[in-house]
Order: C-alpha cells, then structure tokens, then sequence
C-alpha cells in the first residue's frame, strides 16, 4: 500500500472511531437511558429528566472530551515537529502548570465560590502569564532549546506556587478541592464550560492545524527551512499561541490532563510515514478518540467513585509510553 | 547572467565582526569553491546570502534587492544544503526529496510538474533503488546525496552548500564534485564551502579564499591556490603540481615560521 493510501485509511478509520466514540460517549452514565430514546432526547423540547440529563450533561461532557481530546493531539504533533523533539508535549511550555496555578489561586482565595467562571478565567490568565514569559525568554528568533527550558523554569515555578497554596490552604476541605481539581476531569461540566473554552480552542486549533507544510520542511532543520522559504517568526509565533490559547482553555475547564499529547502523535507517527503535514489531522482525531474513550472508561469502570479523567490518563498513559520509549530505544539513541 | 551579487557585506555575530565588507559577483556556470580557515567567516558568508543573517551591505539577487523579495520568492532562487545533514523524522526518501518543492507549492497534492521534478532529482543522485527506506537510517554518504536531491528538486538557479564533502569517502566526495560541477555546466552556479584544497583545485572553476573576514583571493585556481598564499593563510607548507586532469594540492606539514 503506497504512503499515501495508509494514510488515508488510517485517517478515515480515526475519523469514524471519532464519530462512534462520541455517540458513545452520550449514552454512558448512571441514568441507564436506551440508546434511541437518549438520541431522541438530545433533539427534544420536552424539558424532562432524560432531556435535561442530556442535554445539560452529557452532551457538554461529550463536547468538551472531543474538543480537549483534539487540542491535546494537534498540539502535541504541533510542539514535537516544531521543537523536532519527540518528547515535546502541550505540557511542555508550563502553560498546563500555569493554567493550573491560575485555577488553584481561584479556589484559595474563594473566587471559584464567588462567581462559576471565577476558575476557568483565572486558568486562562495564568496560561496567558505562562506563554507572554516564555515568548519573551525565546525572543523572536529563539531556538527550540530556549523554549524548552524557558518551559521548565515556568513549569517548575507554577509548581512551586501551587505547593505553597496547598501548604498554606485555609482549611482541609480547600486542601482537598484543589487536589481533585489538579487531576483532571470532565464530570459536572456544562454548556457554560463548552461556551467559554470552546471559542479559544477552535481559534488555537485554527492557528496549529495551518503548520503542516512549515513543520515538514523544519525536519532538516531551521536553516534549512528557512531557505525554503519558511518564515520560523510567524511559525514560533502560531505554534506558541496556538498551545498556549487551546491549551490554557482545555485546563481552565478539565484541569491538567497528561499523556495524551506526548502519546498520540508517537503512536500514530510510524502509520503516516512520520510526515508531520499527515500527522497534524491524525493526531488531532486520535487525541479525540483517546480522551473520548478514557472518559467513556472511567464511567465504566467505577461509576459510583468518580474516578479522575487525568488519573486514568496517567495511568495508561505512563507505563505505555515506557513501552514506546522501550520499542524505539534504538531509533533515540 | 549574474545570480548573485553582494556588496560591501558586513555582519557580526554578537559584538564580532565576521565579515568585514564582501564584494563578489556570482554568474551562472560557475561552481565556486569557498575556501579559508576555520573561522574565516565562510559559513556566515553563505547564511548571510541567504537572508538568514543580518547585516549591512547590499545582497542582490538575480538583480534585484534582497529586501524587496519574500522569503519564498528567494526559494525560488537559491537552494541551501546546510553542514549539519540533519533529519528529525524517520520519512522515506521519496517523502524528504519532496520537501524540496516546498516553495513551489499551493495548496493541494503535488502537481505533475512537482513530481517530474522530484523524479529528476532522484534519478540524478541515483537514489532510486532506496527511495522507500527511511531517511535516518542511510549511510553518511547516502544520506547527502539524498539531501541534494532535496535540494535539487528546490528547481533553484543558484545552489549555496556548506562543507558539503565533509564526512564523506573519496567516492562519495567526487561524486558530489562531479555533480555540482555537472550542474554549473548546465548553467546553473554553485558555491560550496569547503576546507579540502584538492577537491576544490581539481574540480572548481573559480576559488574564493577568505581569512578574517575579507576576500584574500579570487579567481582561477591556479591563481589562488600558491604555496605562498597557503603559507600565509593557512600556516602550512603545501605540495602543489599540474597534471593532465588539473591541479593537485596537497598540504604537508605547519609551518612553524608562519605560526
């Protein structure tokens, strides 16, 4: 089968696993709805329970694990073809730790009680401290390895503030809500979530999904593409603000959700020839797919202890990329 | 036709200055060996040319002003193969080569020109027989003949080439000279950077040698390459003779009184 045809079937397979995984997702959780009578209600003006649970809940819940699962995907391809690092990942620049930062300050100082979108807009505001630090750390013709440190320092600093947060937290309880806000997750979330995240995704995800071409050529690097007429400014540019406005809106309404953006373009890497242009949109439906499905999971699992999205997550996720890293330790050395 | 002209060129590289006012012309059907020292400034020269440094002076390329052109209209101009052969992914062959068409394209898959290019290129570098192979895990050799075919499916008059031998076994070595030579006879120019003075006497049609920064000589090489001039630049005693095929260079020894 010639490259281009492998590539087209594994994008149409992800493309349809993508569809199947969303319906799927609708029709998973505690009230135990028939699958027609819960697509019925989704379009229904009835205004009863099974309606309300659909479409208040279920459906945002559905929209967000496609819409994170993607950004987390995309950006991740994006990050390790730009960075030409194959453990970049979304995480990576500390918008993730800043976003996270941002969320955890919300709850300390009682914001996140005051008024509902109190946490996701300071999320935001600490992935936009994170990228404007970063940016400025790189300068306007940085090289990856500024970026990836100018992360680390970030990272490292957002991590720091959240400790003492937790060390200096008013009582147990907020202790405890930070926690289970820090791993991950998409339960009780609404369409006010899907208003306020989505616009940043969509318009973050527009400026990633354009690179293709320009990370193609930066595989022989960036002299090299620089003479091929790829402008690295507006490249560094887009890949930087992309993340960090798809990004720091995902971790505003899901919290840090690890492993998928550092896994899902190594899995699928191998299946389009490692072309970063082919990658992008595969990428993009695999992370769909993936967090669709570990959301699916973890209502199945343990539907009565609400297991944590960005657990499971982990928890797959860590001990397969060992494997990954174990399958490909040749290629790395 | 003149492909590439820079005047009075001066760039630093933080407070240094690297090249301290370059004048030359390049014309179509030259194959220029860019010859100096270690850091005499040859590899800024030719990332200067291209736009990927920034300095004072006039660059012109195919008469017009750098500064009005685009990064991609200058693409279209010249091709780059840098020193370091450096590929990230592991892509096919065929895959890499067609980067090169990169500023040649719209949106959309590759039109038939794009791929009769690209055939070309591949078939010139006589890298068929491993077209479908992964690009990462080629021999040295294989690996910069398939990134002149990158290059040369750029489809560019003007080819740039940063010490594009070193690494290299002789075969390899007189391969590349042989093309590029191939190449400038064609019409197109060719300057490469490059630090072995016997391949660049037998095989150049025009040397240039910097040292710190200035043109020290330039023209034949026979005219550049002096026992003295080696001497003087280079610090080092040279066997220099003509034979049927050209010139032979071959350095000796330091020479202590130079030093």
């Amino acid at each position: 089968m010639s490259d281009l045809a492998r590539y087209r079937l594994v994008a149409s397979i992800l493309a349809v696993a993508t569809v199947v995984l969303f319906l799927l997702s609708l029709t998973v959780g505690p009230a135990g709805i028939a699958f027609g009578d819960s697509m019925a209600a989704l379009f229904s003006d009835k205004g009863d329970g099974i309606a309300l649970i659909m479409q208040e809940i279920r459906l945002p819940r559905a929209i967000l694990g496609l819409m994170i699962g993607v950004t987390l995907g995309l950006s991740g391809a994006v990050l390790q073809g730009y960075l030409r690092n194959p453990l970049a990942e979304p995480g990576l620049l500390g918008i993730s730790a800043s976003a996270s930062l941002g969320a955890v300050l919300s709850i300390y100082t009682g914001l996140s009680a005051a008024f509902a979108l109190g946490l996701p807009l300071a999320a935001l505001a600490g992935a936009v401290i994170a990228v404007v630090v970063v940016q400025a750390m790189a300068g306007t013709r940085g090289g990856s390895l500024t970026i990836i440190l100018a992360g680390i320092a970030v990272t490292s600093f957002a991590g720091a503030m959240t400790s003492l947060a937790l060390n200096l937290s008013p009582n147990p309880f907020a202790a405890l809500e930070i926690m289970f806000w820090m791993l991950g997750s998409l339960t009780d979330r609404s369409m006010t979530h899907v208003w306020l995240a989505g616009p940043f995704i969509l318009a973050g995800c527009l400026m990633l999904a354009g690179l293709g071409r320009s990370l193609d050529a930066l595989t022989l690097g960036r002299d090299a593409a620089a003479s091929m007429g790829v402008d690295l400014r507006r490249v560094q540019f887009l890949a930087v603000f992309g993340t960090a406005a798809s990004i720091g809106a995902a971790t505003a309404v899901a919290g840090a959700i690890g492993f998928v953006g550092l896994v899902v373009p190594h899995i699928l890497r191998p299946l389009v020839g490692a072309k970063p242009s082919r990658l992008l949109p595969v990428s993009a439906l695999g992370g769909g797919c993936v967090l669709l499905s570990a959301d699916i999971l973890v209502r199945i699992i343990a539907p009565d202890r609400d297991l944590k999205l960005g657990v499971l997550t982990a928890i797959v996720g860590a001990p397969f990329f060992l494997w990954l890293v174990y399958k490909t330790r040749k290629e790395l050395a | 036709m003149t492909l590439l002209s820079l005047s009075s060129l001066k760039v630093s590289l933080g407070q240094r200055p690297v090249l301290k006012g370059i004048t030359l012309d390049v014309a179509a059907g030259e194959f220029i060996g860019l010859i100096g020292p270690n850091g005499a400034g040859k590899s800024t020269l030719l990332r200067a040319a291209l736009g990927l440094l920034r300095g004072s002076g006039d660059i012109r390329i195919a008469g017009r002003d750098t500064k009005a052109i685009s990064a991609r209209e200058r693409a279209h101009h010249i091709a780059y193969l840098p020193q370091e052969r450096e590929i990230a992914w592991p892509v096919s062959v065929e895959t890499l080569v067609a980067f090169g068409r990169a500023p040649h394209r719209s949106l959309g898959g590759l039109s038939a020109q794009d791929i009769a290019v690209i055939e070309q290129a591949i078939q010139r570098m006589e890298i068929d027989e491993f077209r479908h192979r992964s690009a990462i895990e080629l021999s040295g050799g294989e690996k910069a003949r398939v990134l002149i075919a990158r290059a040369l499916a750029q489809d560019a008059p003007l080819l740039l080439a940063d010490e594009p031998t070193v690494g290299l076994d002789p075969w390899h070595q007189i391969t590349l000279m042989r093309i590029f030579a191939d190449l400038a006879r064609e019409g197109r120019g060719v300057i490469a950077s490059m630090h072995d003075l016997g391949l660049a006497a037998r095989w150049c049609t025009r040397l240039i040698m910097i040292d710190h920064g200035m043109i020290v000589a330039d023209g034949s090489p026979e005219a550049v390459l002096t026992a003295e001039r080696l001497r003087q630049v280079y610090g080092v005693t040279s066997f220099i003779d003509t034979i049927a095929g050209g010139m032979v260079v071959q350095p000796l020894d330091v020479d202590r009184k130079a030093h």
